[in-house]
């Protein structure tokens, strides 16, 4: 599903220059939920970044889902990041003057579908994260926690196979974490491969992978075992947003 | 997608109201300046009768001062003698042929409630009606004979009719001109051609005059001279009939002329009456006879003068220092869309979307402006209508064409103003803004 070998970012400045990632090396099979942890400033989000195309690397190789990144140009970039990818980030990035509908609207506007087809999407996925009916309220008028859902439903519309998630939990409370934690498990049992950026060391260990990256390399990868009978009948009942 | 960008550009115009306001009235003010200048340069330069302005010619024959021309550098003089305009008419060379000048006179309606009023008057030829395409209301215009025979027959404007006989078809009733009796053979549809091009030495942009008669009622009825007269020597008798025996110039001649063969068979023609009035001692500096038509007349008269020229490009660059403060709010605008933009970006739109989404918004921004800007044209050019008064009156009207051309200038003006700002806003790094938000 994502293969990077030796992925090398350098950020330069006229006086400094910084290798973000260095021989970065990793391979998440399809299905997977892997999550990223290191120290401030390991490289972290270089990778997610350069995961889910939104930055440019300098050396290396990167293969997204059998394909080679490396020399696509802005156009093709951006339909790969929108087939085949979803973002969740930290702070929910909504847009404050659309109501929930819109919001999980964007991707699939630029996507192409119909608006029966875009409504279709857009109504399962918030039925799936609980805010079926609160569709016209403003991200303003919800909590941290369905704000959150709501951009998880953004990122679930265009039926991704790949969810980049950056800290989603960041700015949460530990009842609203483990509630979205446990939405992308579900999420991830249904088939959708997750990398998750983290620093909480519970959710790491809620994977079934954990990498460790310093100086811009991974350094360790953690097998996690396989969850608890109550998880896995917990992930089974509740499904993901397949639509 | 469009439908979709305007939706989300008239979300981002209420997000920042005074933003967008200002921006509005940034574009608005540079609009309603422009196009206030735009329409006076537009209509002082319109072309008046374009179904035949290529066919119609002004004459000048250089009958002027031997050692001095009448204008620098060697312009011949802009109107003739009573001598050459009645000779030229006289030999009927053109297709039409027109002789004209103005006067004015006491008119004395038949109402005994009607107030006698002085009237503006054009002396002219029967031609002058269908030369010109001069619309009829009632009747017609008079025939050669009545010229000839100096027939007191009038022709009224619409407002003159209006005002003496209250509207009513007035074609054979009378009424009192200049202590003569004068029967109205015809009234003039309205009539304004802008400019008054048969004669710009009287106003370019004055109305018409209230009243047309025979041109040779002049001597007649020795007419008083209405608009400019220049002479070069003095009149050698004088007297009434002195002067128009004189070498003073206060007449005009149009000729219509179809093709060019015929406009050089009436210059070769022109050339010979003035070597023949060369024999006969007068026209001594050399040949300079012309034929202007419509449009070089206009332009060898200025009929739009330098100040509205200049008027025109300082109010082109307050527009581009108002489309200047544009980019600057644009800038600022989209600056603060930085996140959303590089949340857009991550989820799936390209530079190329992104760009015509904001051009979108630009573009509604521009064309609120233009309309906005419209209405401050207009008002710019009541403005003028009440500082110049009834000079004004014809220059200070907006046309569709130049609603459209508003519209049309707002808009490329605007998205002018947008490119930098809408480039500048969709080549931001998405990453850089997504962990900012």
């Amino acid at each position: 599903m994502l293969n990077m070998q030796n992925v090398t970012k350098i950020f330069r400045t006229d006086l400094v220059e910084t290798r973000a990632l260095s021989d970065f090396n990793l391979h998440v099979k399809e299905g997977e939920f892997v999550t990223v942890t290191g120290p401030s400033g390991s490289g972290k989000t270089t990778f997610l970044n350069i995961a889910g195309l939104l930055e440019s690397f300098d050396d290396g190789v990167y293969d997204l889902d059998g394909q080679n990144v490396r020399h696509l140009n802005d156009t093709q970039r951006s339909r790969l990041r929108n087939e085949k990818i979803g973002f969740i980030f930290q702070s929910f990035n909504l847009i404050p003057d659309l109501d929930l509908f819109d919001n999980v609207d964007v991707p699939l506007r630029y996507r192409g579908f119909n608006s029966s087809e875009r409504k279709r999407r857009i109504e399962r996925c918030l039925e799936l994260v609980g805010l079926a009916n609160r569709m016209k309220h403003l991200p303003a008028q919800l909590s941290g926690g369905q704000q959150q859902r709501v951009a998880i439903a953004r990122a679930l519309a265009g039926e991704p196979r790949f969810l980049l998630a950056d800290e989603p939990t960041g700015n949460l409370d530990s009842k609203m974490a483990h509630s979205v934690m446990q939405l992308l498990k579900d999420i991830n049992d249904e088939g959708t491969t997750i990398v998750m950026v983290t620093h909480d060391p519970s959710l790491a260990r809620e994977a079934k992978r954990n990498i460790f990256v310093k100086d811009g390399k991974v350094s360790d990868v953690t097998h996690i075992t396989a969850s608890t009978p109550e998880q896995v009948a917990s992930i089974s009942a509740s499904g993901a947003c397949h639509v | 997608m469009f439908n979709y960008y305007l939706r989300l550009a008239l979300l981002s115009i209420r997000r920042n109201p005074i933003l967008s306001g200002l921006m509005v009235a940034a574009i608005a003010l540079g609009i309603g300046a422009s196009m206030t200048t735009i329409t006076v340069n537009y209509l002082m330069s319109s072309n008046p009768i374009p179904q035949k302005s290529e066919q119609l010619y002004y004459v000048q024959v250089d009958s002027w001062d031997p050692n001095n021309p009448a204008e620098e550098p060697n312009e011949p003089p802009d109107q003739l003698t009573w001598t050459d305009a009645n000779n030229l008419y006289a030999a009927q060379k053109a297709e039409r042929q027109v002789i004209m000048a103005t006067t004015a006179a006491v008119v004395e309606p038949p109402s005994q409630d009607a107030k006698p009023f002085n009237a503006y008057i054009r002396l002219t030829t029967n031609e002058f009606f269908p030369m010109f395409d001069v619309p009829f209301l009632y009747g017609g215009h008079w025939q050669a004979s009545a010229d000839k025979g100096r027939e007191q027959v009038v022709v009224l404007s619409r407002k003159s009719n209006d005002k003496i006989f209250g509207g009513e078809n007035s074609v054979g009733r009378s009424l009192r001109l200049a202590g003569r009796q004068f029967t109205v053979v015809g009234v003039l549809e309205s009539w304004y051609p802008a400019p008054k091009f048969y004669d710009v030495g009287t106003g370019a942009f004055d109305e018409p005059e209230d009243l047309y008669i025979p041109f040779l009622l002049k001597e007649e009825l020795q007419l008083p001279n209405g608009g400019n007269t220049n002479c070069w020597k003095t009149p050698e008798e004088d007297s009434f009939a002195g002067f128009l025996r004189s070498e003073c110039i206060h007449y005009q001649m149009w000729v219509e002329l179809p093709n060019e063969q015929d406009k050089q068979a009436y210059l070769a023609f022109l050339n010979n009456y003035a070597n023949e009035q060369k024999a006969l001692g007068r026209f001594s500096r050399p040949l300079n006879n012309r034929l202007s038509d419509v449009m070089q007349w206009m332009e060898n008269r200025q009929v739009v003068t330098d100040d509205a020229r200049v008027m025109l490009w300082l109010s082109l660059m307050f527009l581009v220092v108002c489309l200047l403060n544009t980019v600057g709010l644009l800038l600022a605008k989209f600056s603060g869309k930085s996140a959303e933009i590089g949340l857009r970006r991550a989820i799936g739109a390209s530079r190329q979307a992104l760009f015509y989404q904001h051009l979108v918004e630009t573009a509604c921004i521009g064309l609120t402006g233009g309309i906005a800007g419209l209405a401050l044209a207009y008002l710019g050019l009541l403005g003028i209508g009440s500082l110049y008064g009834s000079f004004a009156d014809n220059l200070t009207s907006l046309d569709i064409n130049m609603v459209l051309l508003a519209l049309l200038l707002s808009l490329i003006s605007s998205i002018a103003a947008g490119l930098y700002p809408t480039w500048r806003a969709c080549s931001i790094a998405p990453a850089s803004q997504l962990k900012s938000q």
